[in-house]
């Protein structure tokens, strides 16, 4: 209204609500229109759900979106391309409030949070409603009474709400995400961030797995049958986008919770995460109670309302820059674009990608499967190493029955050199390689006694020669320690 | 050898001498002891030339001692004389000084071997000259070689000849052949020759083996050539029947070993793949993610140092382009202020910045910034994602998220530090030229990374005008 807009309420809309037809009437509105007249007089017409058969009228909404009349509304376009089809032919708009880009601009009018955020909540007040104890610890004259204990699988929107919720009613609650980066998000609402140990696994492959492996799957669904053992509650909020819910919670983990346990599974209508849940219906099973209702939004119909009214408000608000009444669908927009299926006969969808994008194409395929790894198990490295010690062996013995017995005495100490050096050698910190090369430098100069032992050699070239060597190997000796010292002093701590 | 009035007493200096070299490498486990190492080093070298003075065999002292300090004179100007930016450099220089000694040491030793041995020990000993040249020889050739191309005198580029792995292969069959010949030959002269031909070829080898290595593969072959010269040096104390040679010469190759392995590993690269070269400079196609990249984000000076004033975390990711712009003086003033500000500095080093293993170390140590905030890459990987900020200052391939992103690409696998996690990233670069490794490093094309270009020692200095 403040926009300049003249408001039409269809008779009975906020009734599921709490808002009578006369609230909307004090507000400045005209209610209590029947739909056929209220679609006749409308040039936009705002409602929740995607255009369906209307039995009153005997015809399908989607008919009369035409000329220049506008719907707002959920769309889910790529469902629905027939019908957007039809509706451009006719001349009509259509903005998809689900296809509104998730840019920071565009948050206030993004349903989807919002709904999320309902959703978390009321996951939580659903499952206390089956949960036979209180969610916060309590010491009464009665006894002790320890606190719930919730899992929260996933922390999008729904997730952080429900453990919101959950925390402030007291529960001990527990989050896992896939994504390392919200960890700072959970703890910071007081829950524990559950991470795997996964960390042998990344330094066996050597890159880091930020894609779900095999091997993470693995790790993730130990860490949740050993969590299912422990906590009253789970709430599942795990959904993969343009892909079936993945299956998190298998029959076993539900059977090995204790009875009266509620799991709330907020993907249930993508397929749900628990293995057990049945779309809006609430089962039990070894006495858990699986939660699949697909609608908790609507439980809240209240809230539900009037935050998907306050989205839908500021929608239309970034719509009417003049405030007077006349919207203006600028393509240009990213919002705007995003979000407009059809503009007067014109289909708009699908959107192009968003320009402010300046991030190269990342490839979402599993890296960290596909490196080039060179991964041998430690049995085989056993076997290897064995194999490579018998042949060293057999050279060893086959080396010593030819060779004079100086040369074995001589290659006794070269070998056990080795060794100690490659002991030694490990324990550099790589701080100092640099020094470690200079000063290996400098007692490889060591070569000037063997320079010296030739000075007095029988042939005077044999002696030259050795004199050259001597003045070329001290230039090492002390060169590489001096410089070995200069570097090392510089080296200091606070 | 003829067995000398002190034997005894050398060999038991021979025993401190190796112990002390031990312990001398052992001290560089921890910057505290590291002073130390180095002591016990040169004292177990002292030990060992006074002690071999005192062999029998040695007389002419005069020819020794002018030769020596002539040498150490050389020796100590050189190394209070050069910049730690040049440090590989003269690495690089000592190493091949190790090679040509042996040479010299293997072919004077030939020389006077004349009616020592007879029978196996004949065989034996002229099979371990042949060796102990042979590896000195391809140690000098490939030192020097590796010099000019640290140095700037030789490209880095890697210089391939056609059908170099066949050169190679009919060099070392040559090789064989003739050190045949050289051990059935009747008497030095003629044993000569097969000597002199099989050093040639060493020497040709050395250089065509380090030619067809790129820039960026460096720090291997300066641990490998560290390694050879180790090798080098105990051959030729199996040449001479010195233990002390054997020992430590074997100490100086495995480390020189170890330091490749661990060089390898932190580019994902086999050893024999780095050694068969031709690592830069092909412009290797990566697969995906090559086109398109969007545009890199430019950043002013002005806009950056006000960025400074209001980050709480900075991490420092230098590469060799902060070694060639000698910014590392400028990096402490900038380390400095911001301290003082109470920011929290750190440095992450990668175990291949730079032109040798440890490098960017020294050079911070060098200017003085303090050890304790400069960590290897796995200490601070963790702590990145919670850092404001992220300063790579002449870095590329070493943060390059196509090693983690585009498995088809020439350096998947290479651990990488994942600076792009952090809040905000900031380049500094001369140019939007891609890196060593030729490839293209998609980093600068993400949303929260800025460029900063121009030398980076202006520009750090130009930060550093604008701190508050």
């Amino acid at each position: 209204m403040d926009l300049g807009y003249d408001v039409l309420v269809e008779a009975g809309a906020g009734v599921s609500a709490g808002f009578a037809d006369q609230d909307y009437v004090d507000a400045g509105a005209e209610a209590g229109l029947n739909t056929a007249s209220l679609w006749d007089r409308s040039d936009i017409v705002c409602k929740i759900r995607p255009p369906e058969m209307h039995s009153g009228m005997g015809c399908h909404e989607s008919t009369l979106i035409r000329d220049s009349r506008m719907l707002i509304s959920v769309y889910e376009p790529a469902l629905r391309q027939e019908m957007t089809a039809r509706i451009a032919e006719a001349g009509g708009t259509v903005l998809a409030l689900d296809a509104i880009p998730r840019i920071s601009r565009a948050q206030k009018m993004d349903i989807l949070s919002s709904m999320a955020n309902i959703a978390g909540y009321r996951a939580v007040l659903e499952a206390g409603n089956h949960f036979g104890r209180f969610f916060t610890g309590q010491i009464t004259a009665a006894g002790k009474i320890a606190p719930a204990k919730v899992l929260v699988i996933g922390a999008g929107v729904a997730g952080l709400s429900a453990i919101g919720t959950a925390v402030s009613l007291g529960a001990i609650v527990r989050a896992f995400d896939t994504r390392p980066e919200v960890k700072d998000q959970i703890e910071s609402m007081n829950a524990e961030f559950l991470e795997l140990d996964f960390e042998e696994e990344g330094e066996g492959t050597g890159g880091y797995a930020k894609v779900m492996s095999e091997a993470f799957i693995e790790a993730e669904m130990a860490l949740f049958a050993e969590q299912a053992r422990d906590v009253d509650i789970i709430i599942t909020t795990a959904l993969i986008p343009g892909r079936p819910a993945p299956r998190l919670i298998t029959t076993e983990m539900v059977r090995s919770m204790r009875p009266g346990s509620v799991i709330v599974d907020l993907a249930a209508e993508q397929g749900g995460n628990c293995e057990l849940t049945v779309p809006n219906e609430a089962v039990n099973d070894h006495g858990v109670t699986i939660i699949g209702y697909t609608d908790l939004t609507s439980r809240m119909a209240h809230q539900a309302s009037v935050l998907f009214a306050a989205n839908v408000f500021h929608l239309l608000d970034d719509l009417t820059p003049g405030k007077d009444g006349n919207l203006v669908l600028d393509i240009e927009d990213a919002i705007v674009r995003g979000s407009t299926v059809v503009k007067q006969g014109e289909i708009l969808w699908p959107p192009p990608p968003l320009e402010t994008s300046v991030t190269p194409p990342e490839s979402t395929s599993a890296p960290s499967e596909s490196l080039p790894v060179v991964e041998s198990t430690p049995r085989n490295r056993a076997v290897s190493t064995l194999i490579g010690m018998g042949v060293a062996g057999i050279l060893l013995i086959a080396m010593g029955s030819v060779a004079p017995a100086s040369f074995m005495m001589h290659f006794t100490v070269f070998v056990l050199a080795c060794f100690i050096g490659w002991q030694v050698i490990w324990n550099v910190t790589p701080a100092l390689h640099t020094p470690l090369m200079s000063v290996t430098n400098a007692i490889s100069g060591i070569i000037l006694i063997g320079a010296m032992l030739q000075i007095d050699a029988s042939s005077q070239l044999a002696v030259w020669l050795a004199i050259v060597a001597v003045t070329i190997a001290s230039i090492n000796v002390a060169g590489g320690f001096l410089v070995t010292q200069r570097m090392l002093r510089m080296f200091r701590k606070e | 050898m003829e067995v000398s009035a002190y034997q005894g007493a050398i060999t038991g200096a021979y025993i401190i001498a190796s112990i002390l070299f031990i312990l001398s490498l052992g001290g560089l486990s921890h910057q505290e002891s590291a002073r130390r190492g180095n002591v016990f080093g040169m004292a177990g070298m002292a030990i060992a030339i006074v002690a071999t003075a005192f062999h029998d065999s040695i007389e002419s002292y005069v020819y020794i001692l002018i030769p020596m300090l002539l040498g150490g004179a050389v020796g100590a100007w050189r190394a209070s004389r050069v910049q730690m930016t040049q440090m590989p450099e003269l690495v690089a220089l000592l190493h091949s000084f190790v090679g040509l000694a042996a040479v010299l040491v293997g072919f004077s030793s030939y020389l006077g071997s004349e009616g020592l041995y007879s029978g196996a020990e004949k065989v034996v000993h002229e099979v371990e000259i042949y060796l102990g040249i042979l590896i000195g020889a391809v140690t000098f050739t490939g030192s020097v070689i590796a010099f000019g191309k640290l140095n700037g005198f030789i490209t880095s580029k890697p210089v391939i000849f056609p059908g170099r792995h066949l050169v190679n292969l009919a060099g070392l069959l040559v090789c064989i052949w003739y050190g045949h010949d050289f051990i059935q030959a009747a008497d030095i002269p003629n044993g000569m020759t097969a000597l002199v031909i099989m050093t040639v070829i060493a020497l040709l080898f050395g250089v065509h083996m380090v030619m067809a290595i790129g820039g960026a593969d460096m720090p291997v072959v300066i641990s490998m050539l560290n390694s050879y010269s180790g090798w080098a040096a105990a051959a030729t104390g199996f040449m001479l029947s010195n233990d002390l040679l054997i020992v430590t010469g074997a100490l100086v190759g495995s480390s020189g070993a170890i330091l490749s392995y661990i060089m390898c590993r932190a580019m994902n690269r086999k050893f024999v793949s780095v050694i068969m070269g031709g690592f830069g400079g092909q412009s290797t196609g990566s697969g995906a993610g090559q086109t398109d990249q969007g545009t890199a984000v430019e950043i002013s000076r002005d806009e950056c140092g006000a960025a400074l004033n209001n980050i709480s975390s900075l991490v420092i990711v230098p590469g060799y382009g902060m070694a060639v712009a000698h910014a590392q003086h400028a990096v402490y003033e900038l380390t400095r202020r911001l301290r003082e500000k109470g920011v929290n500095v750190r440095f992450a080093i990668h175990p291949v910045a730079g032109r040798m293993p440890g490098h960017m170390n020294v050079l911070l140590a060098e200017a003085r910034v303090p050890y304790d905030i400069v960590l290897e890459m796995d200490e601070i990987q963790e702590d990145l994602p919670d850092t404001d900020m992220v300063m790579v200052i002449g870095a590329n391939d070493i943060v390059n998220p196509s090693a983690i992103d585009d498995p088809e690409g020439p350096i998947a696998g290479m651990p990488v530090i994942e600076v792009w996690n952090a809040r905000e990233v900031i380049v500094l670069k001369r140019s939007m030229a891609s890196g060593y490794a030729g490839i293209e490093n998609p980093l600068f094309f993400k949303p929260n990374t800025k460029m900063l270009f121009g030398d980076a020692r202006d520009s750090i200095e130009g930060l550093v005008a604008h701190l508050i």
